[in-house]
Order: structure tokens, then sequence, then C-alpha cells
């Protein structure tokens, strides 16, 4: 089928400039407040923002103690940002090379991964999230590792088909009759010809990632205090949803603006590239 | 056919009991279970006591063989909390929690199919646009969002406080339901629009059959086919969104249950809860495979 160039809608050029500038708020957000996330002022407890009877010391005003919104936020976007990639990067190779290593071996390991594979598809990430956190003290890392279980069975699954399929390429039987070692046959050609079937799961399973960690911080069980989250702030202005609003209105609507930003390109990114689905509408 | 069956039921049940054999190795190697259950200060005798009293000193197969039989007895523990049985915590809670799944995954059937079907009739219209913008929307919306933002709504609109209980299970159940329904809506589009275009349709127009007919007795039951799977798969997604839904809005169901359980360490009551959960999708995802025989001739030939 010939490459038809089909121009990017526009609500996945939105969705861009948003993902842009999250990054920018999330890396240099800080600056543009002299105020410091954790500084805490009994004098300002509680100030609405700028337009809501608020002044601009604190353009969003301030949470119950005293600290400005605006850093908060500019520093649970960049918690946010850094637990959703590196918890992404970790699920993709930890998934990817299971399931490549399930392919590659059979037998036993293969009987295994598949079924760990069963066991994880039996239980919500959630719920084998909490109940690791009810056995551990929690920790930023053992956060971030839970944080990276998201969707480990789907690359494996997928990367176990891909490998397999691929084996049986005329292209795998060749270079294996040219003497090449396992390793290299695994990684310089198998690897290559089926590491876009993980690339396209990664950017679906960025904003599930970021919806686990807000879900978990907003249970009061992922990023603790005195770190801040997106999803921590929330959890945090929740009791005070009717008085002091914006604590849970702002960072609500960054992780609604961010998860839908990410599923649009990713959507698209994976109609683009993904060769399956190139017949449909 | 049989052995279809049986396999099926085989897997489901190896896959449980690796499940529990996960859950006992983590709760036995997370720690040392005598030294947290012991007073702080007890000397090194009484926590002895204690360990031989929870059959610590024993092999660690046989702590195995002892946990899987205490579990097939039904002996799941107590909670720490109250002193309960944890079967009898997780019962008291569970009624609560069948009625709000219950009325999110109807709300979510009915509003998700219509959405979807109407899409598709009206396929690349402003509607069909809409509807899949609603089901965009409603993957990313997160639960914990779209129920805060509907208790915010409720009480400055409508002076009504739909966080506590008592205000009505239909807007715990609309949030619960939301992801779910977007996806029927755009599963059903995608699944219509597939069913609609195949040749047997075409045959059926042929025969001068009526729109009406052809659309309700030829094409929905044969798109309708693969949307048993996605009910199915989203048994999890409704109990991983019930942990959420029911804290924002106070609701006393299990969800809740397992937050406070996590939060204030009561081991028991984690494990049971678990295990249930996990019986419970294995189970949803073994009658969605059994399912398919009744509803797809072509696989009961294999």
């Amino acid at each position: 089928m010939a490459e038809r160039k089909t121009p990017i809608p526009l609500a996945v050029k939105l969705a861009f400039g948003f993902l842009i500038l999250f990054v920018l708020f999330a890396l240099f957000g800080q600056w543009l407040s002299p105020h410091e996330y954790r500084a805490t002022s009994l004098m300002d407890r509680l100030k609405p923002p700028v337009g809501f009877g608020g002044d601009w010391t604190y353009p969003l005003g301030t949470d119950a103690r005293g600290r400005d919104l605006l850093v908060r936020l500019a520093v649970g976007a960049q918690i946010t940002l850094i637990v959703a990639v590196v918890g992404t990067l970790i699920g993709a190779i930890l998934g990817s090379l299971l399931g490549i290593l399930a392919a590659a071996r059979r037998g036993i390991v293969e009987t295994i991964v598949v079924g760990a594979i069963d066991v994880q598809a039996s239980l919500p990430i959630i719920v084998v999230a909490l109940f690791v956190l009810a056995m551990f003290d929690s920790s930023f890392t053992l956060f971030l590792f839970l944080i990276g279980l998201t969707g480990w069975e789907v690359y494996a699954r997928l990367m176990r088909g891909a490998v397999l399929a691929a084996r049986e390429q005329g292209y795998v039987t060749a270079v294996r009759a040219l003497g090449a070692s396992p390793y290299r046959i695994y990684l310089r050609h198998i690897l290559p010809n089926v590491i876009s079937v993980a690339l396209v799961q990664f950017t679906v399973n960025l904003p599930l990632t970021v919806l686990l960690e807000t879900a978990l911080s907003f249970l009061g069980l992922g990023v603790q205090s005195p770190l801040t989250s997106l999803g921590q702030i929330m959890s945090e202005g929740r009791d005070r949803l009717l008085t002091a609003w914006w604590l849970t209105v702002f960072p609500g609507i960054v992780i609604f603006l961010l998860a839908l930003s990410i599923s649009l390109v990713g959507d698209w990114v994976r109609d683009r590239f993904d060769p399956t689905l190139r017949t449909e509408t | 056919m049989i052995g279809y069956v049986l396999s099926r039921l085989a897997r489901a049940a190896i896959t449980l009991l690796v499940t529990v054999t996960l859950v006992f190795i983590f709760i036995r190697f997370s720690g040392d279970p005598a030294a947290a259950l012991a007073p702080p200060d007890a000397p090194q005798e009484v926590i002895e006591q204690y360990r031989r009293a929870l059959g610590l000193d024993q092999p660690l197969w046989a702590q195995y063989t002892g946990y899987l039989g205490r579990i097939l007895q039904g002996d799941f523990g107590y909670s720490i909390h109250s002193g309960r049985p944890a079967l009898q915590v997780f019962l008291d809670r569970l009624p609560a929690t069948l009625y709000l799944g219950g009325t999110a995954l109807l709300i979510a059937l009915v509003l998700g199919l219509s959405l979807g079907a109407i899409a598709a009739l009206n396929r690349g219209k402003p509607i069909d646009r809409a509807v899949m913008g609603f089901s965009v929307f409603a993957f990313a919306m997160p639960n914990f969002l779209f129920g805060l933002g509907m208790i915010l709504i409720g009480s400055l609109a409508f002076q009504v406080y739909l966080g506590g209980q008592g205000a009505g299970v239909l807007a715990p159940a609309l949030t619960l339901g939301l992801a779910s329904m977007g996806s029927y809506a755009r599963f059903t589009r995608s699944s219509l629009l597939e069913t609609i275009n195949k040749p047997f349709m075409l045959a059926a127009e042929a025969r001068g059959i009526p729109y009406r007919r052809r659309l309700i007795r030829h094409a929905l039951p044969n798109a309708s086919i693969p949307l048993v799977t996605l009910v199915g798969l989203s048994v999890g997604s409704l109990i991983a969104g019930s942990v959420v839904t029911e804290q924002v809005f106070a609701w006393p169901g299990v969800g809740q249950l397992l937050v406070r359980s996590v939060a204030t360490r009561d081991i028991a009551t984690v494990q049971f809860l678990v295990l249930a959960i996990a019986a419970t999708m294995i189970t949803a995802n073994l009658i969605v495979d059994l399912l398919y025989l009744v509803l797809d001739p072509r696989i009961r030939v294999r």
C-alpha cells in the first residue's frame, strides 16, 4: 500500500503543545515562584488564587500550611513525570527481556514466564501494588519499581509472540547457518526487527503509569510527604474540597490534561506506526 | 470440546495455586511475623514462643502445606484491626461493592453500547466524532478526579453533597463505570462497522430483508461476540476502579477496606482480599472463555 501523507490532527498538535509546556513547567516551573515547595507560612494559610480574592504573592493560592501551590505544582509535575517515564521504562525493559528470554530459551523458562503472565493478568496492578505496600515500608525506590510493574505482562506477551514469529523467518536461518552465536542472532538481528512492537506499547502504557502514580499517591500510599507529586497534592487538598477548591482543581486539571495528551499522541503514534492497524478506517 | 473445557479449568486452577504460593512467599519473607506480632521490647524467649505458636519453627514446606490446608478449610486468619475473621470482615463489605459495581457495569453497558452503535451508524458525522472524543476523554479521566469533580459541581451548583453515605449510588457508579463505558463505546463502534461490511450483510440486503431487521437480527449478535471478552476483562478494571472510587465517595465497600487494611498493615485482611480478587478475576476469565463456546460455534470445532 502506498504511503499516504495525512495531516496531523489538530487535537494531536494541541496535545503535543501541552506536553512540551508540561515538560518545561516540570523542569523550570520552580523558578516562576520565589517560594520553596516545602516552605510553610502560618500567616498565609489557604490563600485563594488570583481572581478569587488572592494576590500575586501566591498566584495559585496556598495550602493548609501556607505553602505556595504554584511551586508545589511544578515540583509535583516533576516527580510525576520522573515516576511515569522511569516506571514505564522499567516495565518495558523487564517485560520485553522476559518475553524475549521465554521465546529464545523455550522449555521451563517459557513455562515460568507464561505462568507469571497469567498470574499478573488475574490481578489488577493497583492491587499488587497495595499488597506489596502493606508488607514493606514505603520508599520512593520501591514505589518506582511497583509503578514499573505496570503492564510488564503485555510487553512480555507481545515480545514473546514477535520473537517466536521472527525465529521462523528466513533471515534468522541464514545468519544461524553463517555460524552466528545465539546472542548475536537475538541482539543484532531479531531485536531490531521486533523492537517497534515494544515502542508502540510504550506510548500506550505511559498514560496508565501516570494514572496509577496519581491514584496511589491520592490514596496516600504512593509518594510521601515532604516529597510531593500531583496526586499527593490532590490527596492533601481533598479534605478541603469545598472550602479550598484550588488545592484539588489545579492539580486535577494538570493530571487530566497530561493523561489526555499522552493518550492522544500515543493513539496517533500507534495508528501511524503499527502496520496491523493501517487498514482500519 | 471437553478437552478445551478441561484445559481452561486446569489453567485457571494452576493460576490460582501460583497466586496463593506467591502470596505465601511474600508474607513469609517480608519480615519476621513473630517479631512483628510480639510487643516491641519483648525478650527473645517470648518471640520464640510466638514463633512456635505461629508454626514458624517448622520447615518451609510444612508451613506451606499448612497454609494451603487452612485456606482450603476457609481459615484466612484474623484481622488485627477488629479481631474478627478476615473472611467475615470481607463478607460484611461485599454487598455494598457488588451493588456499586453492578450498577456501574449496567450504566457502562447500556450507555456504552448505545453510544457505540449510534456512532457506527453515523460514521464520520459530528455525532460519531463526539462519541469517539468522549471515549478518549473517558480513558484519560482518572476516576478520583471525575468523582471529586462531581462532588464539587454537585455541591456548588445543586447544593447536594455526593461525597457521603446516603447520597445514592448514581454518582459513584457513574464514576466507576466511566472508563468501561468509553471502551465499550469505542469497541462497539469498530465491531459493528466491521460486521456491517461483511458479505453476509450484503447477502441479507440482497434477500430484501428490511434495514432495521438486518441491523438487529444480523449485525448486532455478530458484533457483540467480541464484547463478551471486553466485559470479562472490565471486571478487573471495575475492581481496580472501586478501590479508588469507594475512597472518594466514602462508600463502605471492599475497596475501601483494602486501602484501610494496607494503611493499617492488617496483613491477614490484605492477603485475603488479594486472594479473593485473584479468584474473582480468574473465574471471570474462565466464564468468558466458556461463554465463547456457547456464543461462537466456530470454536467448538477445535
